[in-house]
């Protein structure tokens, strides 16, 4: 039974390796954080090209890249951020399905585009899910392999290979969108501008920002021009959205992402479009960010396109 | 409840993929009762697209998969739930709370601020703990981590602010204060609030078919115990 299950060994765990699916959701008024992947479009892309459904589990990659060692034949397929790939000493690429056979390695090399990549397997990850996810939430330590980032030695096996494999036929496209070295994005007004001068508003939408080194999947800590927030503000904690532009008393900028806590209670003067957030996730620490407002309706349509729906 | 009316309330948009409903900006049980009521009212319909429904101390934020979802659909649903726990017939929650004991073993190695709280209160430690034990608190809402339940009102002498420093580690059950607010951190984690007990129960616990203890709108009281009884229910529960 248990030699039948298509299964690999992390040889080398790369800088941070994590299961990701869709997300925890269902549980943040008891707390509990959505995580999921960064890039949401690159992930489903990965499972996509695999025949997986969009909830699979697949990996998170980031920056630099793992070795893995099948130990039975594999279909698998990495999105997302572009690595140089070698299955053995053959050169293999991103955005495509690979055969790996048993015994042999996929080692990821240099990264020349993007932040994070998603190796998807036929049939999903199995790792046990947690209140419905396999996502792994490293601060409370919920889901993934143990709540944990993968390590040298981990082995994780896959389901049933149930799907049809699809072509991509858009794979060049998604490596020219990957972001090199910043992006701009679209943002909604959140639900505290109006506490904040339209000339505070102005600054924010033109100047141009730096992730911070000791940003993480919880959040993006920007640095740039202070946004400084109404005197002597208190608010109350609320619930909080992937990507809310936070305010820090101190003027600093925060940027919520995949880990955020369920609820916050930083004034937000906006917020990035759904189709915007996986463009987020491409982003690593040094890159620039610039806002650029929009309305609903726009960010409405730039879900069309987006790999999200 | 207060008797402030008309209950006003405002539903806006948070980004493309939350809906925000917020009622008047004010720590105030009924202000959250009408909160409460709204996120389980509305976790009870089954709208396409919606993923989580969140309710905080003075608003609700529906979150939604903005590919599915009929905003117009929950905006409709929001503001009819909105308006009819707005009615000034409607008390509160409309049904009893949850009420929870808490067994707490108050001071030494498992409350190490209790003299800190004593001594912004100028009382005894045992007067402490007498007033944090003697009231019932609202559940107002959970957050910061699984089963974390933000809870008040605490008396306003013994209502010590945050440390100054946080704790690297504050142990799992650690009973705190922060203000006006009291909580029990469910698990192993930074915080800097002042310790001022612990309690043996677990608030998070996956092993349990529910694995929370307390929702926004229970009811908790604390129950002083010594270390003898600490251990029991310890033992007792694995």
């Amino acid at each position: 039974m248990s030699s039948a299950q298509p299964g690999l060994e992390i040889e080398d765990a790369g800088l941070l390796t994590t299961v990701q699916d869709t997300g925890r959701w269902g549980y943040q008024h008891y707390g509990v954080s959505v995580s999921g992947a960064m890039d949401m479009a690159a992930h489903r892309r990965a499972n996509r090209l695999v025949g997986n459904p969009p909830e699979a589990a697949t990996l998170e990659i980031t920056l630099v890249g793992p070795t893995l060692r099948f130990e039975t034949a594999m279909r698998v397929a990495v999105a997302g951020a572009v690595f140089e790939l070698r299955l053995d000493a053959n050169e293999v690429s991103t955005e495509t399905v690979l055969h790996a056979h048993p015994g042999q390695r996929l080692a990821f090399g240099r990264r020349t585009a993007g932040a994070r990549a998603y190796l998807a397997a036929a049939g999903g990850f199995t790792v046990a899910p947690v209140l419905g996810s396999r996502s792994t939430h490293l601060r409370s330590g919920m889901g993934g392999l143990e709540g944990l980032a993968l390590r040298a030695g981990d082995r994780l096996t896959a389901g049933p290979a149930l799907g049809v494999p699809r072509r991509e036929p858009a794979a060049a496209r998604w490596r020219r969108c990957l972001p090199l070295g910043g992006a701009r994005v679209r943002v909604l007004p959140g639900p505290h501008a109006g506490l904040f001068e339209p000339v505070v508003l102005r600054r924010l939408e033109t100047a141009r920002y730096t992730i911070r080194p000791e940003s993480d999947r919880m959040g993006y800590r920007l640095d740039g021009p202070p946004i400084p927030g109404p005197e002597g503000l208190s608010l109350l904690s609320l619930g909080l959205p992937v990507g809310a532009v936070q305010i820090l008393p101190s003027g600093g900028v925060i940027v919520a992402m995949a880990d955020r806590q369920t609820a916050g209670g930083y004034p937000r003067v906006a917020t990035v479009a759904t189709a915007d957030i996986s463009v987020l996730g491409q982003l690593a620490p040094g890159d620039w960010i610039e806002f650029e407002r929009c309305d609903q309706r726009t960010a409405r349509e730039a879900l069309t396109g987006s790999g999200l729906a | 409840m207060t008797g402030v009316a008309p209950w006003e309330w405002e539903l806006s948009r948070d980004g493309d993929s939350a809906l925000l409903l917020a009622f008047e900006s004010r720590l105030d049980p009924g202000v959250n009762a009408r909160c409460v009521a709204v996120a389980e009212k509305l976790r009870g319909q089954r709208i396409r697209g919606v993923r989580d429904v969140v309710e905080a101390f003075a608003t609700v934020t529906v979150h939604f998969d903005p590919v599915l979802a009929d905003v117009d659909e929950i905006s409709t649903m929001l503001r009819r739930l909105a308006a009819e726990t707005a009615a000034p017939a409607d008390r509160g929650d409309g049904r009893a709370r949850r009420e929870i004991r808490l067994p707490v073993c108050y001071g030494g190695a498992r409350g190490p601020d209790l003299a800190d709280v004593a001594r912004f209160a100028r009382c005894s430690e045992a007067e402490v703990v007498e007033r944090h034990r003697s009231v019932p608190y609202r559940v107002y809402m959970l957050g910061f981590q699984p089963g974390f339940a933000y809870m008040g009102a605490v008396d306003p002498r013994i209502a010590a602010p945050r440390r100054t420093v946080p704790r690297v580690h504050v142990p799992a059950g650690s009973v705190g204060i922060a203000a006006r607010q009291t909580g029990v951190y469910p698990v192993v984690s930074p915080g800097g609030w002042q310790l001022i007990g612990q309690t043996p129960v677990r608030l998070f616990d996956m092993a349990r078919p529910d694995p929370f203890l307390l929702s926004a709108g229970d009811v908790v009281r604390f129950d002083p115990i010594d270390e003898a009884s600490y251990a029991r229910v310890e033992t007792g529960r694995s």
